[in-house]
């Protein structure tokens, strides 16, 4: 039989530093049943014998918060069979309150006085032994920050739980309440655990009605039980519950005058800690401070430049797709071989060179499709394809007609791979060979004609091979399983190297691509946390957020959520009360994410090119939801009521150790990879298969209408017709955006096939549709993708954020309903407003325009 | 009678009564504030809400309208 030990103490007190140091790596975190309140549990030392379940910092263990709850039922019921109480010897008065309630469940006890460090350091003495014996249990004095102290505790508590002999909770109440709790005891002796019975007998004193419904008990007792507490409410002039809580503050009071001499000289001397806070939560300097703390935190995770959005471009670009040069070893190309030819790029860095290439890649990639294009059209459809095969060569492309080749000329441009658009620049030629030089000033586009000479040159210049000569190259696992892939001869094509490479490859990749972003925000965020300024968060922005239902500490996911809408519904998680926790999660993917910003940047560039303030204002919108939202919603019956109560501490400033920070930003990341990957994958699998296969299992390439998920796109056009782009390509770039949400405009890409740049091509496709209305139909479409549930990843995450599936269903809808209406908005009202169509959609926008206007303004109802 | 909310900052106060009832008394009680406890505050936040006061030797933020539930006598 293992032995379990709870560890219990205030928030702040240095717990989970003492936990991570009993258990190491050896820790599970897991949710409390039914609720988001994590629950961790670990191996002392590693050892399965030796259990210690660590219960959420808690004050005191009245039923009324969901934190005290769990630890009382868990104390209780499930009935560990020791507990190490950890207290903060700084703040001992407060801490021990705690301690005096855990006293009484009759359980083996030991007090663990911390940052014993801190306290000898300012000059207090304390006298632990009798402070021990006047608790009734045995008193250890330890830093867990330093290390000290802390085996010695978890020895103690677990030789004392083995003898299972607790000794008496000491007598905290004056005559009349003990006299009172004794007659309780003796009636209620049968009906509770025996050894729990004084904790019983307080606990019905107090008239605390979780317990006494559950025990119960015969209504005669209750009387008899309830004439003890009237008289000792008469003699004390005090209900019930404020006698009990006074009278323990009293004993800790005279305990602590006995056993503690405190050195008043440096108590009344300003510590580091006031000195910080005194500049922290200045009324001029805080919310500079807080502005700048985000401004990091930003930089460091989601900005364009910092090292979050570069590592996840590593990880996606590189580490998982082709491959990438080891730091530092990267280098011009040298040819080692003495008396070789030296090749073109002799001389220039991998990145120089492959820039140069751009040009010549461009002109064989689109002569090539020009002249097999000219090619089919003068032999048949596929005489191509045939013809080179029956002409036995190896090679995927050749020219077999060289007279239809001279004649064959075509376009070539570069585009940007965002916006789909024509980049900007100066092309020249010398001796026939193009080159190409960027500059977004310019006039002039990228764009030149490929004609047969000209392709011919360019197809001889060799393109440069990253993993010879430029450095050390490691191959990417994309690039490795591409190889794979070929080793066990999987022909391009094929059903089995698609299901390899866009399937399981894609899939993992999206999973993986996320871990840098959410690592980073985390290790961040538990910094925050650990060190003391969380608290002061919610001190400053308490007011602000209030007012539209949301806690103070909500805008910190709202930020993180304008790069990564994943670790943004994560970070809720440092929000104490579970209404504010779930409402800032179904609000915080408003915010357009990183992905999105990719689908506004396309779209403002294609359509609203002289309409600069729509990628503006899609930010704007996105707070707007976030504000009337949370109004709307607080007036619910699920969110609305008394705010919860903010009688919080603010915790003196301390460094947190380096521990304690990757333990938990790895407990973060590794709950995200098992969880959220288990569903994310498959989804990932079963969504790209859709686009790369028609329904009898072909490879369908660039011919996306034939794929299955065309299909599935139409089948669904009746619900996105109101928003009117009710097609099967507006419908299935959008269920392909469910992936990634930049996937939408790649979709798009690739769905509208022609002649020009990918912008040009999309426009185009808009016009064909939507005719003179298209600008409305695209902002529709951009509406729709941004503000509709987020991409299948943040939606997973959402519904494990918000505790249960009813709970994730609600999130889903509710977004669902929010970027539906937009939609409406953009398309119905819009062209209404424009052209002055006028039909039974406009008509039933305007109606739940006015509905959701109501829900708004309506005045919160009455919560009895 | 004199509530929390209305004590100007610095000032160090003494409580007379708790107002109000359930969770949110509770609360109050569990932290420590109680009959004669002796309180300080010492600041307002940046937006005039909520406010920090010490007592028992720590640092504790309360809001002005649960402040208001506790009633005080001054110096």
């Amino acid at each position: 039989m293992s032995i379990k030990i709870a560890l219990a103490g205030n928030p702040n007190s240095g717990k989970t530093t003492l936990f991570n140091d009993l258990t190491g790596s050896h820790q599970y975190v897991g949710n409390w049943p039914g609720v988001t309140v994590e629950k961790k549990e670990g191996f002392y030392e590693g050892d399965k014998e030796f259990v210690i379940q660590d219960l959420p910092g808690i004050y005191s263990l009245s039923p009324y918060s969901l934190e005290e709850r769990i630890s009382r039922q868990y104390l209780v019921k499930d009935s560990p069979d020791g507990i190490l109480n950890i207290v903060d010897g700084t703040n001992i008065e407060r801490n021990l309150y705690l301690t005096t309630q855990l006293a009484e469940l009759g359980v083996p006890m030991v007090v663990a006085v911390n940052m014993m460090d801190l306290v000898n350091k300012r000059g207090d003495k304390f006298d632990l032994e009798k402070l021990g014996k006047r608790l009734g249990c045995k008193v250890i004095g330890i830093s867990a920050q330093k290390g000290v102290g802390c085996k010695e505790c978890a020895e103690a508590i677990f030789q004392y739980a083995k003898e299972a002999k607790p000794k008496e909770a000491p007598h905290v109440f004056s005559g009349s309440v003990e006299h009172a709790i004794a007659h309780i005891e003796e009636s209620i002796q049968g009906d509770v655990p025996e050894k729990a019975i004084r904790w019983y007998a307080i606990k019905i004193f107090e008239r605390d009605k979780e317990i006494i419904e559950k025990l119960n008990l015969a209504p005669e007792i209750l009387e008899h039980v309830e004439e003890h507490i009237i008289d000792c409410e008469k003699e004390l002039d005090d209900d019930a519950e404020s006698i009990i809580t006074a009278q323990r503050y009293e004993f800790i009071q005279k305990l602590i005058s006995e056993c503690v001499k405190f050195n008043e000289k440096a108590r009344q001397k300003e510590s580091l800690s006031d000195r910080i806070d005194r500049i922290v939560t200045n009324r001029i300097l805080a919310i500079p401070v807080f502005v700048l703390a985000l401004m990091a935190m930003y930089w460091l995770a989601v900005s364009d430049n910092g090292p979050g959005t570069k590592l996840t471009d590593w990880a996606n670009d590189e580490f998982l797709g082709d491959g990438w040069f080891l730091p530092f070893t990267q280098h011009a190309y040298v040819t080692k071989e003495v008396g070789a030819e030296t090749p073109w790029y002799e001389g220039k860095t991998y990145d120089e060179a492959s820039s140069e290439y751009e040009p010549h890649g461009a002109n064989v990639e689109k002569w090539q499709a020009a002249y097999t294009e000219a090619y089919d059209e003068k032999n048949g459809e596929g005489a191509f394809e045939k013809d080179l095969a029956a002409s036995g060569s190896e090679e995927e492309f050749e020219v077999l007609d060289e007279s239809l080749a001279s004649g064959v000329k075509t376009e070539v441009w570069l585009e940007d791979e965002e916006t789909g658009e024509i980049r900007t620049g100066n092309v020249s030629e010398t001796d026939g060979l193009i080159s190409a030089e960027d500059d977004e000033e310019a006039e002039s586009e990228l764009k030149w004609t490929c004609d047969y000479p000209m392709y011919k040159r360019s197809s001889e210049v060799e393109e440069p091979d990253p993993s010879s000569g430029f450095g050390v190259w490691i191959p990417g696992v994309g690039a490795l399983c591409e190889k794979f892939c070929d080793a066990v001869k999987l022909e391009d094509g094929s059903l089995a190297r698609a299901l390899i490479m866009d399937g399981i490859v894609g899939g993992v990749c999206t999973v993986l691509g996320f871990v840098p972003v959410i690592a980073i925000v985390f290790l961040f965020l538990a910094f925050l946390e650990d060190c003391g300024y969380m608290a002061r968060v919610a001190f400053i922005m308490d007011r602000l957020f209030r007012s539209f239902g949301l806690s103070g500490k909500s805008f910190i996911p709202m930020l993180v959520g304008k790069g990564c809408g994943v670790p943004a519904v994560m970070a809720a998680r440092t929000i104490e009360n579970v209404r504010d926790q779930r409402m800032t999660v179904i609000l915080a993917t408003f915010i357009p994410c990183g992905a999105k910003t990719v689908i506004i940047a396309m779209f403002s560039a294609v359509f609203f090119r002289e309409y600069w303030w729509v990628a503006a204002s899609m930010d704007l919108l996105g707070v707007a939801i976030i504000v009337l939202g949370g109004i709307a919603l607080k007036k619910t019956k699920l969110f609305g009521g008394e705010a919860a109560p903010f009688v919080m501490e603010l915790p003196a400033y301390h460094l947190p150790t380096l521990k304690g920070i990757l333990i938990h930003t790895w407990n973060r990341v590794r709950a995200y990879v098992i969880k959220a990957g288990v569903v994310i994958f498959p989804c990932c699998v079963v969504l790209t298969l859709m686009m790369t296969f028609s329904w009898n299992f072909s490879v369908v390439g660039d011919a996306i209408d034939q794929s299955i998920l065309a299909s599935v796109g139409r089948f669904f056009s009746w619900f996105t017709y109101p928003l009117g782009f009710g097609n099967w390509q507006g419908t299935a770039a959008s269920i392909s955006a469910e992936i990634a949400k930049e996937q939408a405009t790649a979709t798009l890409g690739m769905i509208a096939s022609g002649d020009g740049s990918a912008a040009a091509n999309i426009l185009a496709m808009f016009k064909e549709f939507a005719g003179q209305e298209y600008k409305f139909v695209a902002l529709a479409f951009m509406v729709f993708n941004l503000f509709i549930p987020p991409c299948v990843v943040a939606i997973v995450a959402t519904f494990r954020e918000m505790g249960s599936k009813a709970w994730g269903w609600f999130a889903f809808s509710f977004q669902m309903f929010v970027g539906y209406l937009l939609a409406l908005n953009a398309f119905q009202v819009g062209r209404c407003i424009a052209f002055g169509t006028f039909g039974t959609w406009t008509a039933i926008t305007i109606i739940l325009d006015v509905i959701v206007f109501l829900a708004i303004v309506r005045p919160a109802p009455k919560v009895k | 009678m004199k509530t929390l909310n209305d004590v100007p900052v610095g000032k160090t106060v003494k409580v007379v009564k708790l107002l109000g009832e359930g969770p949110l008394k509770r609360r109050i009680m569990d932290m420590g504030i109680l009959k004669g406890t002796e309180i300080t505050v010492v600041k307002i936040a940046p937006i005039g809400d909520p406010i920090e006061v010490n007592l028992r030797g720590y640092d504790l933020s309360i809001r002005k309208s649960e402040a208001a539930n506790i009633e005080v006598e001054g110096e």
